[in-house]
């Protein structure tokens, strides 16, 4: 059994035509790169590591997650965290409201789970926020809210969906900086999927295209 | 195995059908009370009119306290659609516990049920109240538009064919049909009927005919093809020459008694036909008519007929429905509905069986300032058969009711 | 169980249209043992051939149908084009609930008062400006071209695709188009006829589909306003349907399979009509005429909307008046006198009929919400998109004439025994309610961003839990605007109530119809009032209650 994310031959057809072919391993508290323009197979890899592939896409190989099968699994089995370009936060509850969501049911009693909230929320410099309404947040503020959700439902791995692509050049530098950070401090696995090169190269893993091509080999730690 | 099962299932539909050849039978008075004390009778009746309703509802708490029997309005916007009720449980078999115990019916609806065997009896002439009726004096008692009542069905309310005008604005309105031609001649614009097939549109077609025909005793005898053009040849000229001179020249029609009144409310004719000599007393109490308005009937006389109540075969509550009948002919009952505060409408009682305190307490009655007596009511023309109702609606129909 | 449930509520509305269907067919051809008929024959279509004013008849409802479609959906088209995105826009949105609260046969009576020449109008400007003291002979109700029916149609039909088109204008990045076409220097209104309208249509094409074969088959609003030598076809029928001759009822049963007809084949000439139009457009685009100067047809469309607005609000305020007035002459404005009289006389028995009311288009609204919010989940979870093409079939009940079927329906329902009870009632309210609460409903469904179940799921949640505690709260609003649509839906109902209730099921419409026919204005009033008042209610809790309990979260839809 091996810890981290292994994609083994995940080959994604669509009519014959291969859109994603990846043989790799992704180690806990690393990030793996997956770089292409629009249209190159990258959507189609997440929605097939999330467990959701659109009907249509032949999909061969397997997805092991610390050594755990992951095929035939939905969305809530797999422990895959996710973050999109857009943060997602649901606009009807509250900041503390939206983390508590992620906290599993198993972290029992009010006050446990309320210090879990605070200790989020302290993380991401947004002590006292938990009240408050998610769209009266800055864009900065809002992502770091859902990374934070993310990482409290403790997922064993990570898929990052463009995660910085809708914030402005200052923004992005620190929103990736505290990601990555995040990511290694849970030394968790995770996978970026990005059409920018900085974005990319900032993540510090291996950088590769949809086929397996590599762009990059990994940063010595 | 099978003969067994058949032979319990036989037991068990015998069983189950058993208590519906128990008829009640009303000689036996006191067994049909027995039986109705706590049925729930369901009457379907018009309820296209709220003193109508009221009197319906008050009948409802008498009975009750009375006889025990729970009276249950169902308002319709159109007798027809009991009939067709009753013709849907027929369709679907229900034989029995059908949903209508007692209609408010007369004339083409009651020679359809009839003729298609939807009525329970005969009952009416063996229900105790029957005793102060007078079929002899009153044959509309007996003869629903021509066709026997043979006791399917009993009277609870006369009704005659009289005009209301405004007498603000007519000082003179005319006393024949052929007067009424030179008065809307004179007054375009100022006069119409409802549509027919509207049962009282109609009834102004009969009244013309039977003023016009030269002559009447085919007309109580069903509709035959060979006297038909000759019989209503008059009619149709005379309805020619009056429809350009209608209201709206004739293009349109108010659909109904009640619309036409409101044509009559908001001064947009001036003389209006009703088949209740208390309407338009009513209406002014109601605010729906200004109180200048008065009532008048034709010289010769006007068409008058009963209106009925009758039972379903397959009615639920037979000996209810029964008791209710009975309750509605009473002398209590016809001396409020005839109260020109409650309905103003005729009683079918007969003065001379009654005794002489209940006669006068009817005498004694306040008719309303635009109700005519009894005796300025004049003769009642009796109805003509209904299939001269139906051939002229339909006739009119293709004449002037289609724009051709 | 979830994904059964597109197939279940298919059957649930398919059997009773289907049964209803057969019910009529057979009598169509003859078949009514209870009648006489045991053998399948023409004559009933020899009959209805045979009528005099069958040409006219069909004729009328075809012009009407058509029509009122057709200008209410221009209207609708019109409004939006020109006042998207403005204040007075907004105004117009707000007017839409309380207007369509207003039940069809309520403001078609309002609207009648306010046109006819002793109606409010005349009144208004009599006998100062025009010397009349009684009211003039003109033909403008009931007018042989049917032209007040239309109307009648249009200032209803218009708030309706009003209320769907601006549902839809969510889902379209619409002002940014119109800007967009409006820097080449498309005129505004121009602009949105070309770049939004296409992307509206599709989603509002069922309900203008409902629009056309309500216009085709309607009742109570034909026998208000429209003419009557001959009427409609579907008034037509309805009067063999209730003529004492029972022999009606074949040629009744054959008129209803024509209306049927009629309905497809108009169904049919809207569909080519729809290509047409969008060739034209693409035509137009072509050729890059800006259509700039439309400053007049944006007054003009203002013009309309205003009419619209007012004929439905002024038509209930003077009903309004009615239920209070005493008596009332030509040419007063106001009654001579004032009385409650009309409103106490009721009031025992209203309050018990409105009670009835609330029970059965609250049940029959929560069933429907259950069953629609199942199917689409459904379809959601199990990806049911080719047993979904089916869900087109939920629009029959609203395309097949009611007339048509509920005969037959009742029929069926007698023979089960399930009539006169609340519970029939209901089931059979349910097939009417359960269309427009889909229709209101499946487009933000389907709209809502999947990806936040998604995220959900992914933080550890359920299918279950996403629903209860993601989709149905951000979809607050739209659920509750559903529920408002289907309950007024069930308010407004009246020959379901009547044929399966038989009578013994009484509602505010059932009493509100039957009053009618008395013709008294003062009654009508204070009915059409109440029938107004219940679904405004529900209109009012839809908007407000997202507002109040979202009233600290912007991001939500509040409104």
């Amino acid at each position: 059994m091996k810890d981290g994310l292994q994609l083994e031959h995940l080959r994604i057809t669509l009519g014959g035509r291969s859109l994603v072919d990846l043989h790799e391993s992704v180690s806990p508290g690393e990030v793996l790169s997956v770089m292409g323009p629009s249209g190159s197979g990258k959507s189609t890899l997440l929605s097939v590591m999330i467990g959701q592939p659109d009907p249509g896409f032949t999909v061969t190989g397997k997805i092991l997650l610390d050594g755990r099968d992951l095929t035939g699994l939905g969305p809530k089995a797999r422990q895959i965290g996710l973050l999109f370009q857009d943060d997602l936060l649901f606009p009807h509850l509250s900041v503390g409201e939206n983390l508590a969501f992620a906290l599993p049911p198993s972290i029992k009693g009010r006050s446990a789970r309320q210090a879990r909230i605070e200790m989020a929320l302290e993380a991401a410099d947004l002590t006292g926020f938990a009240s408050r309404d998610p769209a009266t947040l800055s864009g900065g503020q809002r992502s770091r809210v859902a990374l934070m959700r993310c990482l409290l439902s403790a997922p064993r791995a990570l898929l990052l969906d463009e995660p910085f692509s809708r914030l402005d050049a200052d923004l992005r530098r620190q929103m990736r900086e505290f990601v990555f950070a995040r990511v290694q401090a849970e030394g968790i696995p995770a996978i970026l999927v990005t059409h920018d090169v900085e974005d990319a190269l900032a993540a510090g893993g291996k950088v590769i295209s949809p086929l397996g091509e590599i762009r990059q080999a990994a940063r010595p730690a | 195995m099978f003969p067994r099962l058949t032979t319990t299932a036989a037991l068990l539909l015998a069983g189950l059908t058993v208590p519906a050849f128990a008829e009640p039978d009303p000689k036996d008075w006191e067994a049909v009370l027995q039986e109705a004390r706590g049925q729930t009778v369901y009457w379907n009746a018009w309820g296209g009119d709220p003193r109508t309703n009221d009197y319906i509802a008050w009948a409802g708490e008498q009975v009750q306290a009375q006889f025990g029997v729970t009276l249950e309005h169902v308002k319709l916007s159109d007798t027809a659609t009991a009939v067709s009720t009753v013709i849907s449980e027929k369709a679907a078999g229900q034989t029995e516990g059908g949903s209508i115990d007692l209609i408010w019916i007369n004339g083409a609806n009651f020679a359809a049920m009839k003729e298609n065997d939807l009525l329970f009896g005969p009952w009416a002439e063996d229900i105790p109240n029957w005793a102060l009726l007078d079929p002899q004096e009153n044959p509309a008692l007996i003869e629903d538009f021509t066709v026997p009542v043979e006791g399917l069905e009993a009277p609870w309310s006369m009704a005659r064919l009289v005009f209301y005008y405004d007498s603000a604005r007519v000082a003179e309105p005319p006393k024949t049909m052929l007067e009424f031609l030179d008065w809307t001649q004179a007054n375009p614009g100022r006069f119409t009927y409802p549509q027919p097939p509207d049962f009282l549109g109609t009834t102004f077609l009969k009244q013309a005919l039977l003023e016009l025909a030269v002559r009447r005793d085919p007309l109580y005898a069903p509709v035959e093809d060979r006297v038909y053009d000759e019989v209503t040849k008059p009619l149709w000229e005379y309805i020619e020459a009056l429809t350009p001179d209608l209201w709206r020249q004739g293009q349109a029609y108010p659909q109904n008694g009640p619309a036409q009144r409101q044509l009559m409310a908001d001064s947009e004719i001036d003389i209006a036909i009703s088949f209740s000599p208390g309407e338009a007393s009513a209406a002014i109490a109601n605010f729906e008519l200004p109180d200048t308005v008065r009532s008048m009937v034709l010289e010769g006389g006007t068409i008058g007929n009963a209106s009925f109540l009758a039972i379903p075969f397959n009615a639920n509550a037979k000996a209810g429905a029964m008791v209710v009948a009975n309750y509605l002919m009473s002398v209590e009952a016809q001396l409020h509905k005839q109260d020109a505060e409650v309905m103003g409408t005729p009683t079918v009682l007969a003065m001379h069986k009654l005794t002489p305190e209940d006669a006068a307490r009817f005498a004694d009655l306040d008719l309303g300032i635009a109700t005519l007596s009894p005796a300025d009511l004049g003769p009642a023309l009796p109805e003509p058969h209904p299939s001269w109702m139906e051939r002229i609606a339909s006739d009119w129909e293709a004449r002037f009711g289609v724009a051709q | 169980m979830l994904p059964f449930a597109p197939r279940l509520t298919i059957m649930i509305l398919l059997l009773p249209v289907g049964a209803g269907l057969a019910g009529v067919l057979a009598p169509a051809f003859g078949w009514f043992p209870a009648l006489g008929g045991v053998t399948l024959s023409l004559d009933p279509w020899r009959a209805l051939l045979a009528w005099p004013g069958l040409s006219s008849a069909v004729w009328l409802s075809i012009v009407t149908g058509l029509g009122a479609t057709l200008i209410s959906l221009i209207l609708t088209v019109m409004i939006c084009a020109a006042w998207q995105g403005t204040r007075a826009f907004t105004m117009i949105e707000r007017a839409l609930s309380p207007l369509l609260s207003v039940p069809h046969a309520a403001a078609a009576f309002g609207l009648a008062f306010l046109i006819a020449p002793s109606g409010w109008i005349s009144r208004a400007f009599s006998p100062w400006a025009t010397g009349w003291t009684q009211a003039p002979d003109i033909l403008i109700t009931q007018d042989p071209n049917g032209f007040a029916l239309m109307a009648g149609l249009v200032v209803k039909e218009v708030l309706f695709l009003l209320l769907m088109t601006l549902a839809a204008l969510g889902q379209v990045p619409a002002r940014r188009s119109v800007l967009m076409a409006q820097t080449m220097g498309y005129g505004r209104m121009a602009g949105w006829v070309l770049t939004v309208f296409p992307r509206i249509y599709p989603q509002i094409r069922l309900p203008v589909y409902a629009v056309l074969a309500y216009s085709c088959s309607v009742i109570d609003v034909a026998l208000i306003l429209g003419p009557t030598r001959p009427s409609t076809l579907a008034v037509q029928v309805l009067q063999w349907l209730s003529d004492p001759d029972l022999t009606l009822r074949f040629q009744a049963a054959a008129g209803s399979v024509l209306q049927l007809v009629l309905v497809l084949g108009l169904l049919l000439v809207w569909r080519g009509g729809e290509q047409a139009t969008a060739r034209l457009g693409c035509a137009c685009v072509r050729r890059g005429h800006r259509m700039a100067a439309d400053g007049g047809m944006r007054a003009l469309s203002m013009v309309f909307a205003l009419l619209a607005v007012l004929a439905v609000g002024l038509g209930i305020l003077g009903l309004a008046v009615w239920s209070f007035a005493g008596f009332w002459s030509f040419p007063n404005l106001l009654p001579d006198q004032f009385t409650l009289r009309n409103w106490m006389r009721q009031s025992g028995g209203i309050s018990k009929i409105a009670l009835e009311t609330a029970v059965i288009g609250s049940v029959a609204t929560v069933l429907s919400l259950a069953l629609v919010i199942a199917c689409l989940e459904a379809e959601h979870r199990h990806g049911l998109r080719q047993s979904n093409r089916a869900l087109w079939l939920l629009y029959l009940p609203l395309i097949v004439p009611q007339a048509t079927f509920l005969i037959g329906l009742q029929t069926l329902a007698i023979s089960t025994g399930l009539t006169g009870m609340r519970a029939a009632v209901i089931a059979a309210h349910v097939i009417f309610v359960l269309p427009y609460v889909f229709l209101s409903l499946a487009d933000p469904w389907r709209a809502w961003d999947t990806r936040q179940g998604l995220v959900a799921a992914s933080l550890g949640a359920g299918a279950n839990r996403i629903l209860w505690r993601v989709r149905l709260p951000m979809l607050l609003r739209p659920v509750l605007v559903a529920a408002a649509v289907g309950f007024a839906v069930s308010v407004g109902q009246y020959l379901p109530t009547l044929l399966i209730g038989m009578g013994r099921i009484n509602t505010l419409t059932t009493e509100a119809v039957a009053l009618s026919s008395g013709g008294d204005r003062r009654l009508i009033g204070v009915y059409a009032l109440s029938q107004t008042v219940m679904p405004f209610i529900g209109f009012a809790l839809a908007l407000g209650l997202p507002a109040l309990i979202w009233r600290n979260r912007r991001g939500v839809d509040r409104g």
